[in-house]
């Protein structure tokens, strides 16, 4: 078959039919658009401003090895005056994490970027091989959710940042789109594709791939020959999430746009403004914002000291049922 | 193409190359007659068969010497001696 060139250069062979697209382009214009694209979210977006401090959420796989480096890149290039650091959270898997996470040490030396690694198990006195070990296999993604999230947030504040980025994707977004459609969770249904949320907390979360396919950084890191690891974690065969997965992948294959149009088909539903909050006080354990006494991370935890590691969990599933009854009703 | 052996080399990652001892690279020989397709949907050997699975699990990625397959023909490409092949699943976390 004849070599094609690219439709950006005219010049070079096309190594790359975009997914977005369906243009055919060469390895040069392939990491122009790539790039200037992520720069185009980050601006139309105001993302930064000169001089915050950004944390990437690191994990050693794909996407956040990639945002890592364009977004190193493209704070030198654009001259955005960030302070950007490598922040990684260790739950304590081993083959999996710790593998990982030496991958993550590799690119704080490749990409010069200081890196800072809090574990579960100085946070909360517990890794997730001991909470498998107590609570079985079933659930131990509630736990690993809950304090990863308050994890990053106290890596956060520890590095004094005022951002947290990290590589959730274009896939990503429109897979939990759909859950959240399956699930029929309204609330996170309009949220989920934001591209800047604040939670409880000071620290703005962003996604700056959320207009990025997955097939395409997967691409970028194999053309730049960037260093990542990929494993599933040996604990969370996500099976709801695998089905949204596998369903989204037929559908790309039919038609490579679902993927952009299932997000804003995200964006377009008007989903009512969620009520106020409950009042924000501080956990009385712990000292974390929290709405209730306890934060959803110590209530896990109670529950998991006094072995009866049920009840955290089915505390935490009443507290955001209550919350969702509150919210419909107020809806209503 | 009168060879009567195809030799390729195949590339594993992304995770896939768990599959396969953990070894990324293999250099493998076929005989140019049965197989001349990456992926050919009529043919019913085991074998094939397999490849014809493969083929079709949306979510990895495929370049024949270093070109997005989708620019080739995809199943439609007809395999050279000394072509390489990289397979990468994109289906592993980020």
């Amino acid at each position: 078959m004849p070599a094609r060139s690219c439709a950006l250069c005219n010049k070079a062979n096309a190594i790359l039919k975009r997914p977005k697209t369906g243009q055919q382009i060469c390895k040069q214009c392939f990491f122009i658009v790539f790039e200037t694209e992520v720069h185009n979210t980050i601006t139309n977006a105001n993302l930064f401003k000169p001089g915050d401090r950004v944390a990437i959420g690191a994990s050693g796989g794909k996407d956040s090895t990639v945002l890592a480096y364009v977004m190193k890149t493209l704070n030198d290039r654009y001259n955005y005056g960030l302070q950007l650091y490598l922040l990684s959270i260790d739950e304590g898997i081993t083959g999996y994490r710790d593998d990982s996470l030496e991958t993550v040490k590799r690119n704080q030396t490749q990409y010069d970027l200081p890196l800072k690694i809090l574990s579960y198990d100085e946070l909360y006195g517990w890794t997730m091989d001991r909470i498998v070990e107590q609570i079985g296999k079933k659930n131990n993604c509630t736990f690993c959710g809950v304090f990863r999230r308050q994890a990053l947030d106290r890596g956060a504040s520890m590095l004094n940042v005022d951002h947290i980025v990290t590589g959730h994707n274009a896939d990503d977004i429109a897979e939990t789109v759909l859950m959240n459609i399956m699930r029929g969770d309204i609330a996170r249904l309009g949220r989920c594709t934001l591209i800047c949320t604040q939670g409880e907390d000071t620290i703005k979360r962003s996604k700056p791939f959320k207009y990025t396919y997955e097939k395409e950084i997967v691409m970028y890191a194999y053309f730049k020959k960037l260093d990542y690891f990929s494993t599933e974690c040996i604990y969370s065969p996500d099976a709801y999430r695998g089905h949204a997965r596998a369903f989204l992948k037929d559908l790309e294959a039919a038609r490579p746009s679902a993927i952009i149009d299932i997000i804003h088909s995200g964006e377009a539903f008007e989903v009512a403004e969620e009520i106020k909050l409950k009042d924000q006080r501080t956990c009385t354990r712990c000292g974390y914002i929290s709405s209730n006494e306890l934060c959803k991370a110590c209530a896990l935890l109670e529950g998991l000291e006094r072995g009866i590691a049920g009840m955290g969990v089915n505390q935490y599933h009443l507290d955001n049922l209550k919350q969702y009854r509150r919210e419909s009703i107020a809806q209503h | 193409m009168s060879l009567d052996q195809l030799n390729l080399k195949i590339v594993f990652g992304g995770g896939l190359e768990l599959l396969f001892s953990n070894q990324r690279s293999h250099n493998i020989s076929i005989p140019s007659r049965v197989n001349s397709k990456l992926y050919n949907g009529e043919t019913t050997t085991t074998e094939e068969q397999n490849i014809k699975s493969f083929s079709r699990r949306p979510g990895i990625l495929v370049l024949i010497n270093d070109t997005d397959w989708e620019l080739e023909g995809e199943g439609d490409y007809v395999l050279n001696d000394g072509d390489e092949i990289v397979l990468i699943s994109t289906l592993h976390g980020g």
